[in-house]
Formats: C-alpha cells, structure tokens, sequence
C-alpha cells in the first residue's frame, strides 16, 4: 500500500481546514495590532455551539454559522478587556482560553456519545469518482471551498482595499493611525470580531465534520498550532494556506503511519505535529530579517488615547 | 462622557482592591451562572405542566429558585469547604494538598511574568518532572533505602528544568516565541506520559493495566503527609519555603532587583547591564524546576502513581493564581488557598448538587476575567470628560 495517494491529500485538505480558518482569522486580528491568545478557547466553543446547534436543528448549516456566533461571542470578551479596560492581551488571551475550555465542556455535558448529522459534500458523486482530481478537488464540503475563498478575500482586502489598508495602518502606528482620524479601538474591536467568528467555524468544523462528535477538550492545541501558523506565514494570507496544508499533511500521515502500525512509537507519532510546528517556528523566527519585517509593528501593544 | 486619565503612580490600594473586589463579583457572576444551569426548575415545570400557575407566575417564580440556587452553590464552593461540621475537618486537610502545587508552579512562573517572560508550558514541565523523578524511584526498586526520596526530589526539579530549557534556549538562539514552544510540549508532554504510562514506567505486575508501580504506598519512594490530617506533606513545605525565598529574593537581591527592572523598562535594565539571555534562561529554568518538583510531590503523594492522566491542569490553573496574587509571594500564597479552595469545593458542589466538573473552570477562568477589567482602576483614573473650551 501507497504511504501516499489521492485518499491521503483529500484527507490532508480536511484535516487543515479547521486551523486555516483560525490561522486566518488570527491573522487580520494581529494585523491590526491585538495578540488574542485565546484561539483554542474560541475554537473550542465554537465546536460546541455549532455542535449543539446541529444536533438540535438537524442542520449543518446552521450549526456552522452557530459555531461563528459562539466563537465572537467568546471573543468580545477579549475585545471588550483588551480595547476598553486596556488589559494585558497576553494575560486576557489566556484567560480566554481557560475560560472557553471550562465554559464549553460545561455546553457540552449532555452532548457526548452523539453523532452530529452529516455534512453533505458539495459536488456529486460522478465528479468525486475521477481518479486523482476527483476526491481532490471535488471530494469536500462546502466549507473546505469557503475557506478557501476566504484566504483569497482577506488577502485581498488586506493588500488592495481601502479597508486592508485602514487595517494594517492600525496595526502599524495606532498612534498616527489616531490621528489621523481613524478608530483604532472600533477598528480593532471589529477585526478581533471576525478572529473570533472564524476561529469558532473552525472548531465547528472538528466536532462536526473532522471527529464528528464532541469530547471534551477536543480541540487539542489546534488553536495553538493556528497562533504558531501566523508565524510561520509571515502574516501573509497565501502562506497561511501553504503552512496550514503543511500541518495538515504531518497530521493525515500520521495517522495513516499509526493505521499502518509502523515501526515508530505511537507516541513520536502523536506528539509529531506538535514538534514538527516548534522545529517551523525556529526556523521561520531564526530569519531576522524577514520575521521582523512582516510582524505588525504595533502587536500586543495597548492604545489609550491621551487626547 | 467618561474619559480615562493615566495615573503617574499605580495606586496601592487599587491593588490590593482590586483581587478582592474581583472575588466578590465572580461570585455573584459565577452563582448567576450556577442558577441559569438549573433552568428551568422542575417544580415550577411541573405546576405549569399540571396548570397550577400561569405563565406570569411561571416565568416569576424562577427569581427566588435562582436566588437561592446560587446561594447554595457559593456556600458549597466557599463556605462548606473550611466551616461545614461534618466535612469541615476532612476538606480542610485537602485545602493544603491542591493549594502546594499551584503556589509553587505560580511562584516560579510569577519571576517570568515580572521580567515579561512567558512561560505558560507549566503544565508540561510538571508531567516531565514526575516521570522523571518517578522513574528515579523506580529505577531502585525494591529498595526502601531513605536516599531514594530525595535522589526522585532531585531528579524531579531536573526533569522540569531541562524541559523548560527548550523554549529557553530556542527563545535566546533563535529569537522562537516561548509561548507557543513552551505550549506547544505540554502537548509533546503529554505524549512521553502515555508512552510512560503504558510502556516504560508500567507496572510488570499491574496485570496489565496503564499506569505505573504505586509510589506512595511503597516506602522509600513515597511522600506521605507529615501532619496527620493536615494534607501537609513535602510539596506544601517546600511550596512555602518557595514563597519566603522568592520574597527575599525579589526585595533583598540582585536579580531580583534585575527581575523587576526588565519588566518596567526593558531598555533602562539593558543599559543597567542585565544580560537578557541570563534572565531568560535563569527565569525559565527556575519555573520549570519548581513546576517539575510539584509533579514529582503530587505523583508520589496525593496522586501516587503515574497515570495517563494524573495530571488536573495544576500547571494552568497556577496561571491564574500568579496573576491573581499580583505575581507578588504573600499575594500567591493567598490566591493559591483561594483557588485550592474552589477546587475543593467544586468537589463538593460535584457531588452534593451535581454540579458539573467543568463548572469551576469556567468559574476561575471568570475570576481572572474580572481581575484584568479591574486592573484598569490601578493604573488609570476614571474622570467625567469636561467641557473644553472651543478653540
């Protein structure tokens, strides 16, 4: 049997779907200038209130627009903290996350052991059938496809809007950006917003499409991985993509190495994407150059206007 | 309009004020959030069900439900624990045994915290630092010689120092984020304790069951309570033996002084000649020693044994208490009885109203929650905006 074939690439594109949508929501958040560190608790709880929200309705739909709704909800608290009551962003986003993981599990207690309802793929089956492109590139749903064309929109908008343009400017000198008339802390609060809501589909995607059911801490340091990924993609949207198919492919090979029972301790093999993400991010941060360059020059930093 | 004016000074009685303060409305917030999840009452359900009461007195009747289900729930979580006649005695004792590990975890973590370094892997150097120091006693066993103990209380404190070594070393080679390397192994961590669990540490003659040789009920290798009845065993007597050193430490001594002096300025530190990688490394390392000790105390004591899961997230929740305590030693100290505290009584509303496990950690994530919002007031004063003078 093949170590790699069509099965594991359409694998590889699921499995990175969930820390893509965080990993780019995460990016215009630090893009203008807020470190949110509560990714996995945001995540989390958007797995769950899109969890319950499917298995009450029935439908996929909705329970991935619940998931957005429970990941910003989550995150107002951050962007209520960070941008109001000037608070530590590290401080806060760990507190976030904290708070998400007991809130959720508290959501959750009457959901595990259910199967959610499932998922419909986007294309028909005929499609799904050709060899190679078809489980490649017909094979999922149509979240896979969104968030896609969300690495396109925010890349976009970042680089040739009005709005992109506001956004970094924000994130580059809050000061200037002030004074120039604009709301930084509105500005901010809207973009820590849509981290949230995106972090929250996410999660949605775990508990209803990845897993598909809803355990406790299910998240396991996806939102971690998706905080180390805007590292790694220099806070360019393309990269996000790449690095996340990256991770994505570490995670489907190993799990089909473990299927396989190779000769390489389970233990290597659960911890690899963990490792494989440290071994990134020491390269990435050892170019001073570049990592300096791209990082927002205003992150994690606190605006209060004196004027 | 209101309007946010810098204070040149952080006022002192804002901060002592303010974790105070934060207590008091988590816990109306957290007994709010208690009652909301006995909704809807199944008394009142019933009545309306059988059509007793109308709808009006329905919705209405909920009020004094949810009053006195809050209530019951923060008695059970503050109260019981240390005053109830019956339990009282027991839960005291067990106050002691959850609150070591997190003040000597958060200790440590509070010197990072200070100087801006972040190491949130607590947790991970904990897990590392038990099998390492249990594998020490293991390694001698069937010996009860009285040098094991202190040989795993050793091993311990390295096996959590060299695992925050990594984002150390990584941070000051490679300028790598500690937070996310230090986060990132717990989960790495977590692996080596499966395999521990059920490969290299298992018990041979544990019939075949996940877990480790039981350390506590072997002598030699165990940490059994010094006090009877008291919970206090070797883990709590060295967590306050950290917390008189780290208060010596920071007001009597250089690097404390360094310590606080990179936290408030890092450039004026710099020209002061603090060696930034020193501090990282010192920092680092002396938090995951004493995060790796309360691993190797709990899984030789109250634990006993390595399991897959013998770890409860101490390393997290330590967080919490360094912040809480205004990574101050006295200030740790309390928060961590205060959180002991809703751990033990979290168990006790677990058992005695059903209360879901999951409930406390979102009520300590609460807590922090209000402390943040809080610690506006310290370093900011609220002003009415006035009317300024059109120019």
């Amino acid at each position: 049997m093949n170590i790699i074939d069509a099965a594991l690439i359409a694998t590889l594109i699921g499995a990175s779907t969930p820390i893509l949508l965080a990993a780019i929501g995460e990016l215009v958040v630090e893009k203008s200038g807020v470190l949110n560190l509560g990714v996995e608790g945001m995540m989390i709880v958007g797995a769950i209130a899109g969890f319950i929200a499917c298995v009450t309705t029935g439908s996929p739909a909705l329970g991935f627009v619940m998931g957005a709704v429970g990941g910003a909800a989550l995150s107002v608290i951050f962007a209520v903290l960070t941008q109001y009551f000037l608070s530590n962003q590290v401080a806060t986003g760990l507190a976030l996350t904290l708070f998400g993981l007991g809130i959720s599990s508290l959501m959750g207690e009457s959901y595990t052991g259910i199967n959610p309802p499932i998922t419909p793929k986007l294309f028909p089956e005929a499609m799904r059938d050709i060899p190679w492109a078809g489980p490649i590139l017909f094979g999922h749903d149509l979240v896979v496809y969104l968030s896609v064309a969300l690495v396109a929109a925010v890349a976009y908008t970042l680089a040739r809007t009005r709005l992109g343009l506001i956004i970094r400017a924000v994130g580059e000198s809050h000061d200037a950006a002030h004074a120039l008339g604009y709301k930084v802390v509105r500005i901010r609060f809207l973009c820590i917003l849509f981290g949230g809501a995106c972090a929250g589909v996410g999660g949605a995607y775990l508990s209803l499409v990845r897993v598909p059911s809803w355990t406790e801490g299910m998240t396991a340091g996806a939102g971690w991985i998706a905080l180390a990924l805007v590292v790694f993609a220099s806070w360019k949207p393309w990269r996000a993509l790449l690095g996340a198919y990256l991770f994505g492919g570490i995670a489907a090979l190993q799990l089909r190495l473990q299927a396989q029972e190779v000769a390489v301790p389970v233990a290597l093999l659960d911890a690899s994407p963990y490792l494989v993400t440290i071994i990134v991010l020491v390269i990435i941060s050892s170019d001073r150059g570049r990592a300096a360059l791209n990082a927002p020059a205003a992150l994690g930093k606190v605006f209060h206007a004196s004027s | 309009m209101l309007r946010l004016e810098k204070r040149p000074a952080p006022s002192q009685a804002w901060g002592i004020g303010a974790p105070i303060l934060a207590v008091v409305l988590t816990m109306i917030a957290g007994g709010l959030m208690f009652a909301i999840l006995s909704l809807p009452d199944a008394g009142l359900a019933a009545a309306r069900e059988a059509g007793e009461i109308g709808f009006g007195e329905y919705v209405f009747g909920h009020i004094p439900v949810m009053i006195a289900r809050g209530a019951e729930a923060i008695r059970t979580i503050f109260w019981d624990p240390l005053f109830h006649e019956r339990f009282g005695p027991f839960l005291r004792g067990q106050l002691l045994v959850k609150a070591g590990p997190l003040i000597l975890i958060a200790i440590g973590l509070s010197l990072g915290f200070r100087a801006g370094i972040w190491n949130i892997g607590a947790e991970g150097q904990y897990i590392i630092g038990a099998i390492c120091g249990a594998g020490f006693g293991l390694a001698f066993y069937p010996s009860e010689s009285i040098l094991i103990f202190p040989g795993m209380i050793v091993a311990g404190a390295i096996g959590g120092w060299l695992w925050s070594m990594i984002p150390a070393i990584l941070k000051i080679g490679f300028r790598t984020n500690e937070i996310l390397v230090s986060l990132l192994l717990v989960y790495v961590a977590e692996s080596i304790l499966a395999l521990a669990a059920t490969g290299f540490l298992k018990n041979p003659e544990g019939r075949g069951f996940p877990g480790s040789r039981n350390l506590a009920r072997h002598p030699g290798t165990d940490n059994p309570e010094l006090i009877a009845g008291t919970g206090i065993h070797m883990g709590v007597v060295a967590a306050l033996i950290a917390v008189i050193a780290a208060y010596v430490v920071l007001n009597r001594h250089m690097f404390g002084y360094q310590v606080k002096l990179t936290g408030q300025a890092p450039r004026a530190a710099r020209f002061h000649g603090v060696d930034p990688n020193k501090l990282v490394i010192a920092c680092m390392g002396i938090s995951g020693a004493l995060a790796g000790l309360a691993g190797l105390f709990e899984v030789s004591g109250p634990a006993g044994q390595i399991s897959i899961d013998f770890n409860v997230g101490y390393g997290f929740t330590a967080i919490i208490v360094a912040f809480l305590g205004r990574l101050h030693p006295v200030g740790i100290l309390l928060a961590g009885l205060l959180m002991a505290l809703t751990y033990v009584g979290g168990e006790l509303a677990q058992t005695r109203m059903s209360l879901p496990a999951s409930a406390i950690q979102a009520f300590q994530g609460m807590l922090l929650f209000f402390l943040l919002a809080l610690d506006l007031f310290t370093n900011y004063r609220i002003r009415g905006r006035r009317r300024e003078v059109a120019a």
